[in-house]
């Protein structure tokens, strides 16, 4: 299986502080992986650097064919092939759901309103949300925030999806909402890393899971053994939040 | 007190009164207009220009915010008489009202540009929005809602304070007033209708601004949100 994402011993410094100290992974079409570690381990950044929103010190990494780190890099090519949640959903609180999701298709892509709203709907519909196409993000709980703005990732058909800690927020009722959406995400085929806390989530639906510690792949298991860990370290981590 | 009232003798000057509404009206819709594209383009080189521009908008507005309208406008109207332009005093106002309207609006601009979230921007990248997209949908836009009601105020202050172009004689509602109490001699009746054409000039202002909010800002007008 050819590898969609790849890094390569990659380091990343903000200052002094040492955030990613030779990370190396690959992610193939298709895959789910899971980033997993405490705050502070380097996680976030590594997803951070796969979409270009931090500049990497050493290393490569290749995204779509995109060389994230040449300095050649044409980041909106990159953008269209890559999709990314964020924590705080980040939805545009002028632009009601469907307008949302619709403003990079008509923007970017250039298609007409019409089918970008076909588009959108189809989106909305796949997150559960369709009759909440005319509301505005503030007339929405955050778990509907948050699945909106998997559709309008969505929305842009992307190769690979990145999902920054998307429930961080959410109490246990909307994340689970969330949760499933990104679930059906992945039996639908899509290529997906997610930064996440859920344990839960992580053993039952990514094949890998990839531990970080200090700036670096401490552990990489399947997800299916994450309760059964080589390093004392991951054992640790998996048993306090148990 | 025993001045004796004579509104009477104003009457015959209605038509003067009514172009002197009309051209304050006038000199005040050009100079909103020319203020809020120049404030909004002022705005976004004060916040992401290069810092030569960065520099040189800040010092613009600095001298605007600090030097009297006044001052402003003899500035103007006798500058552009030095550097050899045949500009009518009207034009001259206009310039001078632009000149001082777009430092206000960048002013309150920057502060709505700067109230969005960086997070915002990113996902509007991450979307692959380009810069000048982004600035529109993701930045102006709501920048422009949120500081509107400011915006509304700034720009009622600058028709009440047009009434300071009478002073280079473009016949605006104050230069017309200031002509007819010398020609009648009732100084206080005169400003007493000036005043009240003012204040209900003001009135039609914000309405007109309160029904364009309403029409421009969707979200406003679905949620009942105050504008």
């Amino acid at each position: 299986m050819s590898a969609v994402v790849k890094l390569a011993n990659v380091h990343k410094s903000f200052g002094p502080l040492k955030v990613l100290d030779g990370v190396s992974f690959e992610v193939g079409r298709g895959e789910v992986v899971a980033l997993i570690g405490q705050s502070g381990s380097g996680k976030s950044t590594a997803l951070r650097c796969i979409n270009a929103l931090e500049t990497i010190e050493e290393g490569a990494i290749e995204v779509c064919g995109h060389a994230i780190h040449a300095p050649t890099l044409d980041k909106r090519a990159l953008r269209l092939s890559v999709g990314i949640v964020f924590q705080s959903y980040n939805l545009f609180p002028h632009l009601t759901a469907l307008q949302n999701i619709m403003l990079a298709p008509t923007c970017v892509k250039g298609i007409t309103r019409k089918e970008a709203r076909e588009i959108a709907m189809d989106c909305l519909t796949r997150v559960g949300l369709a009759e909440k196409a005319e509301h505005y993000p503030e007339q929405l709980s955050g778990g509907q925030q948050q699945r909106v703005a998997i559709a309008r990732s969505l929305a842009m058909q992307p190769q690979v999806m990145l999902f920054d800690e998307v429930t961080s927020a959410l109490d246990p009722q909307l994340t689970s909402e969330v949760l499933k959406v990104m679930e059906d995400l992945a039996r639908g085929g899509m290529t997906m890393i997610l930064v996440t806390h859920e344990m839960g989530f992580a053993r039952r639906v990514a094949g890998t899971v990839i531990y970080m510690r200090q700036g670096r792949v401490w552990e990489t298991l399947p997800g299916r053994d994450l309760d059964n860990p080589r390093t004392p370290e991951l054992r640790d981590f998996v048993g306090s939040g148990l | 007190m025993t001045y004796q009232f004579d509104f009477a003798s104003l009457l015959p000057y209605w038509r003067d009164f009514a172009a002197g509404v009309w051209l304050t009206l006038q000199l005040s819709a050009v100079a909103t207009v020319l203020g809020f594209v120049g404030g909004a383009l002022c705005a976004i080189a004060r916040a992401d220009g290069p810092p030569w521009l960065k520099r040189l908008v800040g010092a613009y507005v600095e001298v605007i915010r600090n030097t009297p309208l006044l001052v402003q406008i003899f500035l103007v109207y006798f500058g552009i008489a030095v550097l050899g332009l045949r500009v009518d005093a009207t034009m001259a106002a206009v310039l001078a009202l632009v000149v001082n309207v777009v430092a206000y609006t960048c002013e309150i601009m920057r502060a709505g540009i700067e109230s969005i979230h960086k997070a915002q921007i990113e996902a509007g990248e991450c979307l692959g929005l380009n810069r000048r997209q982004i600035y529109w949908h993701v930045v102006l836009r709501p920048a422009i809602e949120r500081v509107y009601p400011a915006l509304v105020s700034q720009y009622v202050l600058l028709m009440l304070a047009s009434s300071i172009c009478s002073q280079i004689s473009a016949e605006e509602l104050t230069a017309v007033a200031n002509r007819i109490q010398s020609d009648t001699f009732r100084s206080f009746e005169t400003y007493i209708v000036v005043g009240l054409v003012y204040l209900a000039l003001s009135f039609v202002v914000r309405w007109a601004f309160w029904g364009f909010g309403l029409l421009v800002f969707t979200r406003r007008r679905k949620l009942g949100t105050a504008l």
